[in-house]
């Protein structure tokens, strides 16, 4: 009781000063606000903010442990080859493994939330409102969509970047037009692209043994796919996600779990979800039907990416991942019915065209998904004027 | 300022800060997004519209009682034309790599947004030695926006300034590049320097609230 009493009397000792955001974030993050209504025609429902935020970093926890462990994973893999015949407790989740993914991954999760936090709560001080909790979720996020070796300045600096110019300039939480933790991506890529892509950046350590005997190095299905050779990996280990990728985007099946967890806490959008998943599946068969109809020859540098199965599109890169916890960011998404329709169809179709044609980064989920972004409102726009028109007409039929 | 008096010293001050061409205007953007990824090229842009705003307003002003006012349009882009024709062969004379840096955008000053609206705003209304002065603090107002932008962009873009590697050689992993500094490629890239005049303005428009238009 000592804490919530002293931070109660701090928080009266500040009201309407300065510093009065900061004592209140601290007080709302830990205890539930003693200012709540107890009674009238309000709303009581439990599902806050707060909460709506804890489910989405509930749904992403497995991701980021799997995320450690295969960090130890494709670390020793690469420097004594891969298992010959793969098993789950002994060579995936034991503790060496785990060490590797605590030392590199856990400091990306502390910078991201320190960093992030820290802007926030600057904003909130200069601004005189609340410390929103709106980078909770993105500061999971941060971590678990960049290599694991990304120098940590560099991810404080895109950190800082992607809140104030990504989030804060628009007003702060709820009025972005941008999903941030994509816009930390996109700051990274397009800043400091040899950390971004390549064969070294996916294995931890590869980097500073490069050039030396004990090279290491480990390219992505995507990667592999842009240069014309084939993938060296099973589908089992592309849907269970031993694979080399950023932090946390590898194993669509936990993604899979964690979608599904959150349309049962009908926390995200499942319109999204499904028509990304279409929109995907459709841009991938037609890059199929190219191929099979022979309008590109093998030699051509798109061959190896057209010709992969177009489901497959699902299992590697960023797809399952930026689908399931980006695309249905309430902010930042379609806000109609039907918008969420054609905001999920074009980010999943986009996303592997981008994926297909991007001549520097065998990859295109974080683009498509900041384009549609900015779309959104424009979706809602025609959706909105669509159903007004339809109900002017309704109303003249039946006074007519 | 002993040599003007207040009002044309203003001519000259306002347009600096609290009537800024770039950052209040927002007029002249292309151009300074275009040539800012180098602190040069900025400078000799600068230069250069205050020539061709300097010298053209002070012909349009000149002119201004027998210009008809249908064709006068016409008449201010023959002046813009010839003086940036000048100032385009000047470079390819004396200065041919930064030129080539520059490429379309001297000859594109002609559509500068900046020159056409003070011709239009100030120097069909004024005398020649008033309309010099406006034209020299726009175009100073302008050219401190692209200086400030082209410094920082040069900057932590490339780690030089000028042409001098200022942070250190990359290649060789001198001054801040040995324990680990990179520089950071998005800044050369055009949309950051549409961030980076976003930012000017911003802190511009926090220190002068009269500058905040109501909704």
């Amino acid at each position: 009781m000592g804490l919530k009493n002293t931070l109660h009397n701090l928080k009266e000792k500040y009201k309407g000063k300065k510093m009065a955001p900061a004592f209140n974030a601290i007080h709302t993050f830990l205890y539930l606000p003693n200012e709540t209504t107890h009674s009238g025609s309000h709303v009581r429902a439990a599902d806050d903010l707060k909460r709506t935020m804890n489910t989405v970093i509930m749904a992403l926890v497995p991701v980021l442990l799997f995320g450690m462990f295969n960090a130890g994973y494709q670390h020793y893999s690469a420097i004594n080859g891969f298992p010959a015949d793969f098993s789950l407790l002994n060579d995936f989740l034991t503790w060496d493994n785990f060490l590797i993914g605590v030392t590199t991954v856990l400091p990306l999760v502390i910078v991201s939330y320190v960093i992030g936090l820290a802007v926030e709560f600057v904003f909130a001080v200069i601004k005189g409102h609340e410390v929103e909790e709106g980078y909770l979720v993105t500061g999971m996020l941060v971590p678990l969509i960049v290599p694991i070796d990304t120098p940590l300045w560099m991810l404080a600096i895109a950190v800082i970047f992607g809140v104030v110019i990504g989030k804060e300039v628009f007003g702060g939480t709820g009025m972005n037009i941008l999903n941030p933790a994509l816009t930390i991506r996109a700051f990274l890529f397009f800043a400091y692209p040899t950390w971004m892509s390549g064969d070294k950046v996916w294995v931890h350590e590869a980097v500073e043994r490069a050039g030396t005997a004990d090279a290491i190095s480990g390219e992505t299905i995507l990667g592999q796919l842009a240069q014309n050779t084939d993938a060296s990996y099973s589908i089992s280990d592309m849907f269970f996600g031993f694979i080399p990728g950023s932090v946390g985007e590898t194993s669509t099946f936990l993604i899979l779990l964690g979608g599904l967890f959150l349309i049962f806490t009908k926390i995200a959008s499942w319109r999204i979800m499904l028509s990304a998943v279409i929109g995907a599946l459709t841009m991938g068969l037609i890059f199929n039907g190219v191929v099979s109809a022979d309008w590109i020859s093998e030699g051509s540098k798109f061959y190896g990416l057209m010709s992969f199965e177009f489901w497959q599109h699902l299992l590697v890169g960023g797809l399952a991942f930026g689908i399931v916890y980006m695309a249905t960011d309430p902010v930042t998404g379609s806000q109609t019915n039907k918008g969420k329709w054609y905001y999920g169809f074009f980010i999943g179709f986009i996303s592997v065209l981008i994926r297909v044609f991007n001549p520097a980064y065998p990859e295109g989920v974080f683009l498509a998904i900041l384009l549609m972004n900015v779309f959104a409102p424009t979706i809602d726009h025609y959706v909105v004027q669509a159903n007004v028109k339809r109900r002017l007409k309704r109303s003249k039929k039946a006074t007519a | 300022m002993g040599l003007l008096s207040k009002k044309d010293a203003n001519l000259i001050l306002d347009p600096l800060a609290d009537n800024n061409p770039i950052t209040i205007q927002v007029l002249g953007i292309c151009s300074a997004l275009a040539i800012t990824a180098e602190l040069k090229a900025s400078i000799v842009m600068a230069v250069s519209v205050m020539f061709v705003l300097g010298m053209g307003n002070v012909v349009i002003s000149l002119m201004r009682n027998i210009i008809p006012s249908k064709i006068r349009i016409i008449v201010q882009l023959v002046v813009v034309a010839a003086l940036v024709i000048i100032v385009d062969q000047v470079l390819k004379a004396f200065a041919y790599e930064l030129s080539k840096t520059l490429s379309v955008f001297v000859g594109l000053i002609i559509t500068n947004c900046i020159i056409m609206g003070r011709f239009e705003a100030f120097a069909l209304a004024n005398g020649p030695w008033r309309s010099f002065l406006d034209g020299i603090g726009n175009s100073l107002g302008y050219g401190l926006i692209l200086i400030i932008v082209g410094f920082f962009r040069e900057l932590l873009g490339s780690g030089t300034l000028l042409g001098f590697k200022v942070l250190g050689d990359p290649i060789e992993k001198t001054g801040l590049y040995a324990i680990g500094y990179e520089n950071n490629g998005f800044m050369l890239l055009s949309p950051m320097a549409l961030i980076v005049v976003g930012i000017i303005i911003w802190i511009q428009r926090s220190r002068n609230k009269a500058l905040i238009e109501e909704n």
